[in-house]
């Protein structure tokens, strides 16, 4: 039993012996191989293809959804600037001005309007076409300007939320009437309006331009926006110093030690710590030790400069790293300083990486809601701030809060703002680049 | 006492084998350390790198206006001991030098001694040619600048134009002085190199296998300009080539596993090696 497969196996082996060229072998697995390669690049494209459709889906339903909010609704009102009511006395005095009834102002011309509706339940339905904020505009335009005063202008007043959201088809006119936001009565009154004209989208300046707002019609994105070039500004200057300066210290003049190599693990350990511990340690430090004022740029700046430090740490020291040594060396040679030669030789050759690096870190920044929660940068903030110490939230923070407003008139401009940031972040990544590609030395 | 006596083949008379085996004047070296007009004077170097013990015991003079050639294989320390002439080996974590290095009579290696200075005295050019990324006038200019060697931009003109033809590129570059210096060729660079280590008006010029990097005519002109630049300075030079040792140098040091094992005339350590390992290195034996 055992000896036949002894004879097989040793005429097996001897047919294997025979001699096999090592071009055969290549050739045998070159189909494996190159199968190998198709399988990989097919799955590589695959990947990349997936992924520019998935960013290519979410750009076209942010832009979708917030194209819209750069254009409001506008009902075109002549209104009587009655000197009676707005200036009693006559002196045109600012104060009296400012405090005159503007509101009053708004309904009497919109009465005038439609001179047949008397009823309260309707006039009141006609009062609320119109946006409070109309008020206020008219109440500007009369301090700026206050020989208006006196006479009668046509002018394009904001519309109410309803009114926006119905033209801009967001309410639904075929719905029962209990279902929908615009009452028949006022839908007849919106409607002879459109027949007279009265009523036009027109270019949304004041989303540029307003703080935000309760009224969805009367947000704006300047709050946020001052808000997040500030506390940038601010990051940028602290972190980029602060971060070359460390990476520089510790890459090339600080003595390779257990103590280097313990911070130089808690620099890389510090780059995962979840950004909410940040925005703890900005409250417990800067604002109830250190009497930081709250809800700042100047506190959101110093907890987004801890939480980018890291990242430009890590980055420039790989800068560093990378600039060949004989650089060093040839600075040394001719009797330049350590630091001399940090800063004549290296630092320009390890600028364009630092840069790309601190890039990293303000976009992080640019993005970061988090930490900002805990150092009341979330409040609600109306003021547009002028400065490093004026209460102000940041674009994302406004992005987190118009996305849990109820209102229909914050989903198109949630998605509006999300554009402006991006747009942000775009033009701040242009301006490092610009920078990088001037610091880049081509020979 | 001495292991690396016995192996001395011939007996000239300077320092004998029966000398070295009773624990001659310095370690194992055979032949005459010392020179007539020293500019630096080596005694019993020791360098470490680490546990490395990378020279042993090395004790070398550098005579004015001569050129020193050290030979040896590769890793017997002659690059080392090259760079501790300037304190280069400083800027290597690890790195330990004891014994004594004095140029002019100044210890360099002294607690208090800046090696700022030290470097614009003692220059050095580098195996590989490394002008800075920056025009060929500002490669040169810089280090007169940071010393504050000229006090207007006539003066540092000049300066620049002088170095330059004192390395012999003058007449190649003078147009285009606002150039990247990483432009030049490889040969060019080198001698940009040395012009910039002129332009601080060392004392003596270190040169780290110069010429490795570089073709058979490019290497030809720097050793042409070696030959001049010994009126003016003195240099130590390392190099692999011994064609290039006998060409340019008056002085040869032999280098083997961190001990110097001969020094001599250039003629006499070529022709007529006195020690086996010279012999055997000379003759292509090994290394």
């Amino acid at each position: 039993m055992s000896s036949p497969s002894i004879v097989s196996n040793g005429g097996a082996s001897g047919s294997a012996q025979a001699p096999r060229r090592t071009i055969d072998v290549v050739n045998a697995s070159l189909k494996r191989r190159h199968a190998q390669e198709r399988r990989f690049r097919f799955l590589g494209a695959i990947a990349v293809l997936l992924g520019l459709l998935f960013v290519a889906i979410l750009f076209i339903d942010i832009v979708v959804k917030g194209h819209t909010a750069f254009r409001q609704t506008y009902i075109h009102v002549p209104v009587d600037f009655d000197a009676v009511t707005l200036d009693p006395t006559g002196e045109r005095d600012p104060q009296t001005l400012a405090n005159a009834d503007y509101a009053g102002l708004i309904k009497a011309s919109m009465r005038k309007l439609f001179p047949d509706i008397t009823d309260r339940r309707e006039l009141r339905e006609l009062y609320a076409l119109v946006s409070v904020g109309a008020a206020q505009e008219l109440q500007r335009m009369v301090l700026a300007h206050p020989s208006v005063v006196g006479t009668t202008r046509d002018i394009w007043v904001l519309a109410g939320a309803d009114v926006d959201m119905l033209m801009k088809g967001h309410i639904d006119r075929d719905l029962p009437e209990s279902d929908r936001r615009i009452k028949d009565s006022s839908l007849a009154l919106l409607d002879r309006m459109i027949a007279d004209g009265r009523i036009e989208k027109r270019l949304n300046w004041g989303f540029l331009t307003n703080g935000t707002s309760r009224e969805p019609e009367m947000a704006g994105i300047a709050g946020a926006l001052m808000g997040s070039f500030y506390t940038l500004t601010l990051t940028l200057l602290f972190s980029f110093p602060i971060g070359v300066g460390a990476a520089l210290y510790l890459e090339e003049f600080a003595a390779k030690n257990r103590w280097t190599d313990l911070i130089e693990v808690n620099i890389n350990n510090l780059a995962a710590v979840p950004s909410i511990v940040f925005g703890l340690l900005g409250l417990a430090v800067f604002i109830n030790v250190f009497g930081v004022p709250r809800s700042t740029p100047l506190v959101g700046a110093l907890v987004l400069t801890l939480m980018t430090l890291p990242t430009i740490i890590i980055a420039s020291r790989a800068a560093l790293k990378s600039v060949p040594p004989s650089i060093r060396e040839a600075a040394l040679g001719v009797g330049a300083s350590p630091l001399q030669t940090q800063f004549h030789h290296v630092l320009p050759l390890a600028m364009p990486g630092m840069l790309t690096g601190t890039i990293i870190g303000m976009a992080q920044a640019l993005g970061e809601t988090a930490p900002l929660l805990m150092i009341g940068m979330i409040a609600f903030i109306v003021d547009i701030p002028n400065g490093f110490t004026d209460a102000a939230t940041v674009l994302p923070v406004q992005i987190f809060l118009w996305a849990d407003s109820p209102e229909r008139g914050f989903v198109e401009r949630t998605s509006a703002a999300i554009m402006v940031l991006l747009g942000f972040l775009l033009l701040m990544n242009l301006v490092a680049i610009l920078l990088r590609r001037r610091f880049e030395r081509r020979w | 006492m001495n292991t690396l006596a016995n192996e001395i083949v011939r007996d000239t008379g300077a320092i004998t084998a029966a000398e070295l085996a009773k624990g001659g004047t310095f370690s194992g070296t055979v032949g005459t350390i010392t020179v007539a007009e020293p500019r630096m004077v080596c005694r019993e170097v020791n360098v470490w790198y680490g546990d490395k013990h990378a020279i042993k015991d090395v004790s070398l003079d550098i005579g004015k206006n001569e050129v020193v050639s050290m030979i040896g294989p590769s890793g017997c320390g002659k690059s080392t001991f090259l760079r501790c002439l300037n304190r280069m080996n400083d800027t290597v974590p690890g790195a330990r030098v004891t014994g004594s290095i004095k140029l002019d009579g100044q210890d360099i290696y002294d607690k208090g001694l800046d090696p700022v200075p030290l470097r614009a005295q003692v220059g050095m050019v580098f195996q590989k040619p490394n002008p800075f990324p920056k025009s060929i006038y500002e490669n040169i200019a810089y280090g007169p600048r940071i010393h504050g060697l000229t006090n207007s931009k006539a003066e540092l003109d000049a300066l620049v134009e002088d170095s330059l033809r004192k390395a012999g590129l003058w007449k190649e570059v003078s147009d285009r002085l606002d150039q990247p210096g990483t432009g030049l060729s490889g040969g060019q660079q080198q001698r940009l190199c040395i012009a910039r280590t002129i332009a601080v008006s060392p004392e003596v010029i270190l040169m780290d296998e110069p010429c490795s990097a570089l073709d058979p005519i490019a290497t030809a002109v720097i050793e042409e300009l070696i030959d001049e630049l010994r009126e003016n300075y003195s240099i130590a030079i390392v190099t692999h080539s011994m064609q290039q040792a006998a060409r340019v140098s008056q002085r040869t040091a032999y280098f083997h596993l961190g001990d110097l094992v001969e020094v001599g005339e250039t003629d006499q350590v070529f022709t007529n090696p006195r020690h086996k390992l010279t012999e055997d290195y000379i003759t292509g034996r090994f290394g």
